[in-house]
């Protein structure tokens, strides 16, 4: 049976490290809720205080409304699948999967079937009886997953299941983990620190640095209204450029040049102060016309396939980084003069500091 | 809601293991220990005394076994790594012929007791040798006397270099290939590569094979009692001060005890310290691929390895000769003809040895194989004040010299409430404490390569914590602690220098029923038990290399 995860305050100390200050979250029964941050941030360490691999300092980690701190690991019935699998290397593919229906003492028939089920679930079943050291990485993490999942655990964790895999079926595998996901419903605590994975996969998203969670929500919210400077530059591409925002009675604008500005809507919750624009690549366009906009000279173009990403080097000095469809006539080569535009209403404005999200105020 | 906050509980299973085990330690090792200590400073009167120590300093003659042993560890050691660091390299980098069979014969070469090299090289090269005679029946020289310092240099070198070649080749075999096309492309190549390259990189090896090869040539005993003559290393005056015919003193020979103990411990800590500046980590990818080499140089290098090979092995193939040799009814001189003779005097006299080799070494092994294991889990898994307490006593005895151990355990357990002198149990007891130590490093090495998640995923799938060990754990590690085991069986058959201190008639051994045959100049039957003691590590060393498949050696 699937259960909520609630985390009240918890808190991580190394020695004299103070990993996880003060942490609260609430993962939804059957959702897809990952953490997501740079190597470091104590993603890790949380899932493996989920766990019961890690010893908890302060808070409390409840599994429904059971209280679940001083409970042994082993009787948490978790469902866990690491990083480099953790596969048994001495077992064969089916005693792996059969492992801990063994240990919960069912019978040989219960513990065939259901192995058998989850064997052909995860599309294993024909290697089920050799040893681990025989399987591609993908297979092993078809594996690992049967594994995980075959005890019916109230909580499957995820550390970083991908990152041993290369990029195609890294994109194959998290297809496959969202798919088993939504068809057990099972809640699931997902680590990784790669922001596209995270995307794909998930139906909410908390950002971690440094021990605190930055923000959470869901992957569009994130992306498109990120709660700060580091979230915002975490996830996606982004140009960070310090301005003026200047409030005038009732209309408030951002000066982005001396010939150029933004209007700004909210004037009554804000007052004329400094403020850090976060705009992403594609928030620029390339002007057709030779006027309005920005000035810019082309520094270097590189052809992607879809899109086309140049450098550039505003009037103002500051360098950008512009993203645009590919056109088909031939792309600005480097040197070339060019005007651009910014699209207002997609754009980040944060307080000075990169603390606040302006918009998402008032 | 406060939820009061309960802390895990002390009386976990492993803390209840680490505490047994911290509890042996104490009751056999660190209890004899302090009684030797006591001992090396107790008069017999009862009173504080340092007479012993001064005794020893004051005295040219005890200095002189000191300094003697000094110089016989550092000849061997040199020459140890001029043989075997080449041996090692030629071995790796080029292609031989039939080098399976070669590195079985150069492995095989350390696995005899060194005394029993000293026997067959008296009888080759001493006075009445053979090839002493043959030589100058025929020329007209004076061939050069085994006896002394220059014999015991032979015997131990040609015991000990396998040990760097062991440690070498697995240094090389780590080095990734394109380190070495890496240095060639930018023109450094042939000699200049093998010091600027290959010698840095395999330093850490090189130099804990220069400890073992140190450590064992100065714990020798039987070597230097036997091809000595009256060049005297401290081995064997402590061995003459505890059991000899004059003069015994129990408390001189625990003096001496502890200055050898001091000495190699200095030793220990001067090796850590320079390999400290030697620590780096290599992962290698593509191992070096074995050359094809033509002309002289190839031949040079064939006559080089199997050269080497015969003379450290001539000892034994002498002596399995002699065996079938046919001798006088008492088995001590040999007649003209073959026959089974020594055999059959051998194992009549000496019935009991095949028996208690496979008793004592049998129980030993098994008991340092289940304490090891347990170690290695402790000190890898469950790090604390008290599992390091185990980590370092556990290593306390790589730096003691056998005979020392022996004199220890005799001095604590002669005497109530706990009396094991002479039984076949102190003799366990002492090859458990020598041999642990090994047994651990290689258990925690192969430990270090096993995952922490590999268990989590055994307890998060509802496994408890012994039965992760037990169903995980030890399964993965079978290979490796199976051929740890054989690899402490025959260093344990082997033994000498312990056993003969803490041996009686009720627990003669294979290698000591050779010593005492040796010593009352029963040549032949010596000669027959050697062969079986041979046969005995040949076999086990097959079995070793079935099982470890190709892996490293961890001696």
């Amino acid at each position: 049976m699937s259960v909520d995860i609630t985390i009240k305050n918890a808190v991580k100390i190394y020695g004299q490290n103070v990993v996880i200050p003060n942490l609260s979250v609430e993962v939804k029964k059957g959702e897809f809720f990952t953490l997501l941050g740079p190597s470091g941030c104590g993603k890790t360490t949380l899932l493996r205080m989920i766990a019961g691999f890690n010893t908890i300092e302060g808070g409390e980690f409840y599994f429904g409304d059971k209280l679940v701190n001083d409970l042994n690991p082993s009787k948490r019935n978790i469902g866990m699948v690491f990083q480099n699998y953790a596969i048994f290397p001495h077992l064969t593919v089916r005693q792996n999967v059969a492992f801990g229906l063994k240990t919960r003492k069912l019978s040989a028939e219960e513990v065939r079937s259901k192995t058998d089920e989850f064997l052909a679930l995860m599309q294993i079943a024909e290697y089920a009886e050799r040893l681990p050291e025989k399987l591609s990485g993908g297979q092993q993490q078809r594996v690992a997953l049967a594994r995980a999942l075959v005890i019916q655990p109230d909580v499957l964790l995820m550390d970083e299941p991908l990152s041993n895999l290369d990029a195609k079926l890294r994109v194959e595998m998290r297809t496959v983990i969202k798919e088993i996901q939504n068809k057990l419903n099972i809640t699931t605590v997902y680590v990784t620190h790669d922001q596209e994975e995270a995307m794909a996969v998930s139906d909410r998203i908390a950002v971690m640095e440094k021990g605190v969670i930055q923000q959470i929500g869901e992957p569009k919210d994130l992306y498109q209204r990120p709660a700060n400077r580091f979230v915002a530059g975490f996830i996606g591409k982004t140009n960070m450029i310090t301005r003026n925002l200047v409030v005038e009675g009732n209309t408030a604008t951002l000066k982005i040049s001396d010939s150029y500005a933004l209007d700004f809507p909210g004037s009554e919750h804000h007052t004329s102060q400094q403020v850090l624009l976060s705009i992403r690549p594609e928030d620029y366009q390339i002007l057709e016309e030779d006027e309005g906009g920005l000035a810019a000279t082309v520094d270097d173009s590189i052809f992607l396939g879809l899109m086309t990403n140049y450098f550039v080097t505003l009037e103002t000095g500051e360098r950008a980084d512009i993203i645009q469809e590919s056109p088909l006539k031939s792309i600005y080569k480097r040197g070339s003069r060019i005007r651009v535009k910014i699209h207002r209403e997609k754009i980040n404005v944060f307080s000075e500091d990169g603390e606040r999200n302006l918009q998402l105020e008032g | 809601m406060k939820i009061p906050k309960k802390k895990r509980t002390p009386l976990e299973v492993w803390n209840l293991i680490a505490l047994s085990i911290l509890l042996l330690y104490i009751l056999f090792l660190v209890q004899p220990l302090f009684n030797l200590l006591k001992s090396s400073v107790i008069h017999s009167d009862g009173g504080f005394t340092l007479e012993y120590f001064k005794k020893f300093f004051s005295q040219k003659y005890y200095l002189s076994t000191l300094i003697n042993s000094f110089k016989v560890s550092t000849a061997v050691t040199v020459f140890s790594l001029l043989i075997g660091i080449p041996l090692a390299y030629f071995y790796n980098l080029y292609e031989i012929k039939g080098k399976k069979p070669l590195e079985i014969l150069i492995i095989l070469c350390s696995m005899s007791a060194p005394f029993i090299g000293a026997y067959a090289w008296i009888l080759l090269l001493g006075r009445q040798g053979l090839i002493t005679k043959t030589i100058e029946a025929i020329l007209p020289v004076t061939v050069p006397r085994i006896y002394g310092f220059n014999g015991i240099v032979l015997v131990l070198v040609t015991r000990l270099f396998p040990l760097v070649f062991l440690y070498v080749s697995g240094a090389l075999k780590s080095i990734d290939n394109s380190l070495l096309e890496a240095s060639e492309n930018l023109g450094v190549s042939g000699m200049r590569r093998f010091f600027t390259v290959v010698m840095p990189l395999c330093m850490p090896s090189i130099l804990a094979a220069a400890l073992l090869v140190f450590m064992r040539s100065m714990a020798d005993f039987g070597t230097p009692l036997l091809i000595g003559e009256g060049y005297r290393t401290f081995p064997v005056e402590i061995y003459n001060q505890y059991v000899g015919e004059t003069s015994v003193n129990h408390n001189f020979a625990a003096a001496i005890s502890v200055v050898a103990i001091v000495i190699t411990a200095l030793v220990f800590y001067l090796q850590k310290f320079v390999a400290s500046h030697y620590r780096f980590s290599m992962n290698s990818l593509n191992t070096i691929e074995r050359k094809k080499i033509h002309g002289i140089k190839n031949v040079l290098i064939h006559f080089y390895a199997y050269f080497l090979v015969f003379i450290s092995l001539l000892p034994q193939i002498y002596l399995f000769y002699m065996s079938f040799r046919k001798t006088s009814s008492s088995g001590s001189v040999f007649t003209k003809g073959f026959s089974l003779d020594s055999y059959k005097i051998a194992l009549k006299r000496m019935s009991s040895a095949i028996p208690n080799t496979i008793f004592i070494g049998g129980v030993s092994v098994l008991v340092v194989l289940f304490l090891a294991v347990l170690v290695a889990y402790l000190v890898v898994r469950r790090e604390n004040v008290i599992t390091n307490t185990i980590d370092t006593l556990s290593m306390l005895p790589y730096i003691i010299p056998g005979s020392v151990v022996g004199i220890a355990l005799v001095i604590t357990f002669s005497k109530r409430p706990l009396v094991l002198t002479g039984t076949a149990t102190i003799m366990i007891i002492a090859m458990i404490v020598r041999r642990i130590p090994y047994t651990i490093r290689s258990s925690v090495a192969i430990l270090q390569q096993i995952p922490m998640s590999v268990e989590e995923a055994g307890i998060s799938l509802g496994a408890s914590k012994l039965q992760t060990f037990f169903k995980i754990t030890v399964p993965m590690m079978k290979n490796g602690i199976l051929s740890g085991g054989i690899l402490s069986w025959i260093t344990i058959i082997t033994e000498l220098s312990t056993s003969i201190i803490l041996y009686t008639s009720h627990t003669v051994t294979l290698t000591l029923s050779i010593y005492i045959f040796v010593v009352r100049g029963t040549e032949g039957p010596a000669a027959a038990m050697a062969t079986i003691l041979t046969l005995f590590t040949t076999l086990s060393l097959i079995l070793f290399i079935k099982v470890s498949d190709g892996k490293e050696m961890v001696m």
